[in-house]
């Protein structure tokens, strides 16, 4: 049985429990690692409760090979992590992006490198996350940023991991994961299945509006699929050799994550006309976000998807701005991204403000900045 | 089934050198598939990296050829979602010893419904011959060109160690004694393992003057003998596989419960 519709208050690593149940899962495969834990717990009891199938498996790698094998025999798969046990995933991060395999990853972001801050929250993973395995390949990453959004957001993971057959990223943070707060779940939830090969369904509409994501072979279906992480043809005929079959098939890898950004990308704007505009996603947005909603100088752009890079907002906001300031809890990751996408707006100025050590930017933190840039 | 009904011929030419001992294993695989009447539509193969793991590609089913080492690992996710699937995973020495080595004895111990089949040829042969946790003792690989300092892995006995419930061993010089114990691991439930010692002529036996595919099978024969038959380990001496005896024979054939059948005990809990 899944969550009824209601109001709730959980836990945000609960929130994301319950919604990936809602949205259809039915294969987890964890390891424990603080502070992602409470989901591999919680979907232990929870799966079995939704005919689902729970396992723990030996290291990160299994977990992450273990829901590939499992999105391939049609079910809905997830693991949930941190830091060090998304390094060790990063090689089949590559080979789902390769093979087109659905499925989603949450980090529940803490400090690194190495063990780093088991029980502080950091969003060091950002560029790990879209550039950690080896190769040109595209993900889709969302950060929420409250307990309602760990909910909406795993959500939303599912149903575009199923709509564009690539592995999508749930980039929370132990502070995020670890809060509690309110949790409404509506009474109508869009759930979007995989298209799969030699099935009409009467949801067409939820399909990609381009031929770049093919229909999904499930296995045992008399489809003879081949599944390769080798460079292979759309007829999966391998052709390691071939140039024209490797630009063909990464080509078009890339560009079906890329060319259907708009349809991707969610963020939240407060104070559009402002001359001062905070860019910041996840916890690293509190402190910015009582600031702008206090001052009429200083606005947020909020990003809630971070890959495929939402270049849209960005550069609405920094051809209106005066001067930019990037928000994040780490020494500068999509800072780089951010301001390549302003400058070409425009925008002169695009400062960061860049804390790490485990907690979010308070409002003070975030004033003291913006009186330094001399803007309010 | 016809062998070109099994195999898809539209895959073809292969990978595999001449006097390669994977053909010899695909063979007996087919035969022991076709003699208990498996389907290939209810039939996944699943393999890692290496000669041994491009097999599944050439078969005419759904086939998974994954990362290096990570077989058995997606294999467990394929069987958990779908059980009434069958689930064969081809793997070779280093796939499954070395880099796999966690899921494989993981494996063992969980007991899934997986048929496990381990071409052990010594030695990396894709990447052109470079010394496995199965090269013997001084033997020479282009990674150990003074010989192999190191002892090897006796993957059969650790798969009976860690609680697999079927275990094999035979050379491609076996044919009969494969096929046979490839069908009763297929026919068997729970995690069952066959491993079979194959000759890599091009990158095994040419450093070790037995660049003759004969001349290895000759050796298989010479040196093999049957487990119960075979003279114990001296207790430092920890190198059984290959070195003067490759122990063959079906090692254990037994009934652990089932990772399936396991639901629901919490015997140890207060009910929760």
């Amino acid at each position: 049985m899944t969550i009824k519709p209601g109001e709730y208050f959980l836990q945000g690593n609960e929130a994301c429990t319950e919604a990936s149940l809602l949205a259809g899962l039915k294969f987890f495969a964890g390891y424990p690692i603080t502070p992602s834990t409470e989901i591999a717990e919680g979907l232990s009891s929870r799966l079995p409760q939704t005919d689902g199938e729970f396992i723990q498996m030996e290291d990160e790698i299994a977990c992450v090979s273990a829901i590939i094998g499992a999105s391939w025999g049609g079910a809905k798969s997830m693991t949930a992590t941190s830091g060090p046990g998304f390094s060790l995933m990063q090689e089949a991060v590559g080979y789902a992006a390769m093979t087109e395999t659905p499925m989603v990853i949450v980090n529940v972001m803490r400090g690194g490198p190495s063990t780093g801050q088991p029980t502080r929250a950091s969003q060091g993973d950002v560029m790990a996350t879209k550039y950690g395995s080896h190769g040109d390949y595209q993900v889709i990453a969302f950060a929420p940023a409250s307990v309602q959004e760990m909910f909406d957001l795993t959500v939303k993971a599912f149903n575009y991991s199923e709509k564009y057959r690539v592995p999508t990223f749930v980039l929370s943070d132990a502070e995020v994961g670890h809060m509690r707060g309110l949790l409404t779940v509506p009474k109508d939830i869009k759930i979007v299945n995989r298209k799969e090969k030699g099935v009409r369904r009467a949801d067409e509409a939820y399909d990609v509006p381009d031929d770049r994501v093919p229909p999904f072979p499930t296995f045992g279906k008399g489809h003879k699929a081949t599944v390769t992480g080798i460079t292979h043809t759309p007829k999966a005929r391998i052709e390691p050799e071939d140039p024209k079959v490797h630009q063909e098939l990464v080509g078009r890898l890339n560009d079906k994550i890329t060319a259907n950004r708009r349809d991707i990308n969610k963020w939240e704007i407060i104070g559009p006309d402002s001359k001062t505009m905070i860019v910041s996603y996840g916890s690293a947005s509190f402190g910015g976000r009582e600031v702008a909603a206090r001052d009429d100088r200083v606005g947020l752009l909020r990003l809630k998807s971070l890959w495929p890079l939402p270049v849209e907002p960005i550069r609405e906001v920094a051809e209106k701005c005066e001067q930019l300031l990037v928000c994040e809890m780490n020494l500068g990751q999509l800072f780089w991204e951010i301001k390549r996408v302003a400058l070409e707006a425009g925008c002169k100025r695009i400062e960061l403000l860049a804390k790490i050590g485990g907690d979010p930017p308070t409002p003070g933190e975030v004033r003291h900045k913006l009186r330094e840039m001399g803007v309010i | 089934m016809e062998l070109f009904d099994f195999y898809d011929q539209d895959r073809w030419p292969h990978v595999f050198c001449p006097g390669c001992g994977n053909g010899t294993v695909m063979n007996c695989f087919f035969r022991a598939f076709n003699e208990i009447g498996w389907k290939l539509d209810n039939t996944v193969f699943v393999s890692g990296i290496g000669c041994s793991s491009r097999i599944p590609l050439y078969i005419n089913s759904d086939a998974i050829h994954t990362t290096h080492g990570r077989a058995i690992a997606v294999a467990t996710g394929l069987k958990l979602s779908r059980p009434e699937l069958d689930v064969v995973v081809f793997t070779g020495d280093g796939d499954l010893g070395a880099i796999g080595g966690n899921h494989f004895i993981n494996g063992c111990r969980r007991n899934v419904d997986l048929d496990v089949i381990c071409i052990n040829n010594n030695i990396y042969g894709m990447t052109g011959g470079q010394a496995s946790i199965t090269t013997p003792h001084d033997f020479i690989s282009t990674t150990t060109p003074f010989g192999n300092t190191e002892y090897p892995f006796d993957l059969a006995e650790i798969a009976v160690a860690a609680g697999a419930n079927y275990v094999a061993r035979w050379t491609t010089r076996h044919v009969h004694e494969l096929t046979k114990s490839i069908k009763a691991s297929l026919e068997k439930k729970g995690f069952n393992f066959v491993e079979v010692v194959s000759q890599c002529p091009t990158n095994f036996g040419r450093r070790n003057k037995m660049a003759d595919p004969t001349a290895l099978l000759d050796w298989f024969k010479e040196s093999s003998v049957r487990r119960d038959k075979a003279r114990a380990a001296a207790i430092d001496h920890v190198d059984l596989n290959l070195a003067g005896q490759i122990t063959t024979g079906e090692f254990v054939c037994r009934d652990r419960e089932c990772y399936h059948d396991r639901k629901g005990g919490g015997t140890h809990g207060d009910g929760h």
